[in-house]
């Protein structure tokens, strides 16, 4: 029991700070990515190639001075972000990163806790999401705030039907929802990889994912062009950064999920690490090198399609989402269905 | 020139075809453009404190008053740069040469005081055009922040050439 709690709290420790990391470099790969798509440099005083301006930016927000409005709610300002952050990390306990490591005769699975109803839970946490914006923008009293916290709920809350209807065809083929299964149901060859059996889930789901995490096209919630910023238009300091790094966690979340459920997790096409005969701790450290690059790549998407799309009008948002991708989905999910009962 | 007669067809009728109803060709067609850029174009920036373009030939910056090719000071303090000036920032005050200083000054007038209202002055270059010694130019000279009124007072000392200097004569 001792060696459990031992380990599991060691695993959390790891993963947050690699997340958190993550989240952050995404801060510096999204100013650089969108400088080079521009023919600019990008940030580069900060350390070479400006490699330590996340860490510039934190010590510069933390150590603002702490400014709460008069006009607001203290409190759920307060717990606005704070709820925004915790949902934010909150998906990484479920999710899988590679094969089981053996340490000193423990079998030691790269995830912090195995559960069984993963995705599940993921989907009911993502929905969680939205008390944080819509407490932080109703908190801040403030008709900006309001106006991004409501789009960015209602985007949410629409999207996230589309996405539980395009997952519901991938727990279908896996017959599962343990996200490991999931994996294991697309380990065998490159094509049983989702994104060759469900190429419109893929997209379905991408595009509700990019909705969902309040990205470019769909970052009605804080267009800059019309509301300030949105939902956090009041806040400054640590709590915008804390908003702001949420926002990213939740993209790297995302990357993560797209490799999960769509690109085979940790499986490269065309090779076996089993039938070659590998050390167990090798295939564990290639299996989460192998994760980490494809989510790694993701993120690169998320950026890529931030830098080159407009922004949708908000009508124009709601028609896509209830129009064309609700009914696109649920046609994907029967023909899905029809197709494993044939089979 | 090539008539488009899709766009042609559009404007008429305002309908999309499927393809571009669905969106996602004209999607990767702007990613596509968007990906070219990041893997293949180079940066335009100039980093400028290290990096420096070079200023254009007629380039109108800092002024400067010129020595002739003895090391003398040009200007006679014929004022015509100060007539001329259309933001009247120039402001000078004349003198007569006397013998200790005939070494620096060819004429038998010069300039005590020559100083340049830089907030005041418009760069328009009318100066140097109207000198009939060739004595003051607008060069090269462009960073000309300050942190406080006085310093914007470009004074004799400043403005003159550096090169050349008064030439020394044995007494």
């Amino acid at each position: 029991m001792l060696e459990f709690i031992i380990i599991t709290i060691v695993k959390l420790l790891v993963i947050f700070m690699v997340v958190m990391t993550i989240a952050a470099y995404s801060t510096l790969a999204e100013r650089k990515v969108s400088a080079y798509m521009q023919n600019r440099i990008g940030p580069n005083r900060v350390g070479p190639f400006g490699l330590l301006q996340p860490l510039a930016d934190v010590i510069k927000m933390v150590f603002k001075e702490e400014i709460i409005p008069d006009h607001v709610n203290p409190f759920f300002y307060v717990a606005g972000p704070a709820i925004m952050v915790f949902i934010a990390l909150l998906p990484w306990t479920a999710i899988p990163f590679g094969e089981n490591l053996e340490l000193f005769g423990y079998i030691i699975p790269i995830q912090i806790s195995d559960l069984n109803l993963g995705i599940l839970f993921m989907i009911a946490i993502a929905s969680l999401g939205v008390f944080g914006i819509m407490l932080g923008g109703w908190a801040s009293n403030n008709k900006f705030s309001l106006l991004g916290a409501v789009r960015a709920s209602a985007q949410m809350i629409s999207y996230e039907l589309t996405m539980g209807l395009s997952l519901a065809a991938v727990f279908l083929l896996a017959g599962s929802v343990d996200l490991r299964n999931i994996i294991g149901s697309q380990q065998s060859s490159v094509w049983q990889w989702n994104i060759i059996v469900q190429p419109v889930g893929f997209i379905i789901f991408f595009v509700s994912m990019l909705a969902e995490t309040n990205r470019n096209p769909f970052d009605l919630a804080e267009a800059e062009s019309e509301l300030v910023v949105g939902y956090h238009t009041e806040y400054g300091g640590f709590k915008m950064s804390l908003y702001i790094l949420s926002e990213y966690i939740n993209m790297v979340t995302a990357s993560a999920l797209i490799t999960v459920l769509y690109f085979g997790g940790w499986s490269i096409p065309f090779v076996d690490f089993h039938a070659l005969g590998f050390n167990q701790n090798l295939i564990a450290i290639i299996s989460v090198a192998v994760f980490t690059a494809k989510t790694l790549f993701f993120i690169f998407v998320f950026l890529w399609v931030r830098w080159t799309l407009p922004r949708f009008r908000y009508d124009q948002l709601m028609n896509l989402g209830w129009k064309a991708l609700l009914p696109l989905s649920i046609a994907n999910l029967m023909i899905t269905a029809l197709v494993a009962l044939l089979v | 020139m090539v008539i488009n007669v899709r766009e042609k067809y559009l404007k008429t009728t305002g309908k999309l075809r499927f393809m571009e109803r669905i969106y996602l060709p004209a999607i990767f067609k702007g990613m596509w453009i968007t990906l070219k850029h990041f893997l293949f174009s180079r940066a335009v920036t100039v980093q400028y404190p290290e990096e420096r373009k070079p200023v254009a030939e007629r380039f109108r910056g800092r002024h400067v008053l010129k020595r002739d090719e003895e090391g003398k000071e040009r200007c006679t303090a014929c004022y015509c740069c100060a007539y001329i000036c259309p933001a009247n920032c120039i402001k000078i005050v004349a003198a007569e040469v006397t013998p200790e200083i005939q070494y620096n000054h060819p004429e038998d007038k010069y300039a005590q005081i020559f100083e340049i209202d830089l907030l005041r002055c418009i760069f328009c270059g009318f100066c140097q055009e109207v000198c009939p010694k060739a004595a003051i130019f607008l060069e090269s000279e462009y960073e000309l922040a300050a942190d406080s009124r006085d310093k914007f007072i470009l004074t004799k000392e400043k403005m003159l050439d550096k090169t050349g200097g008064p030439r020394k004569i044995r007494q």
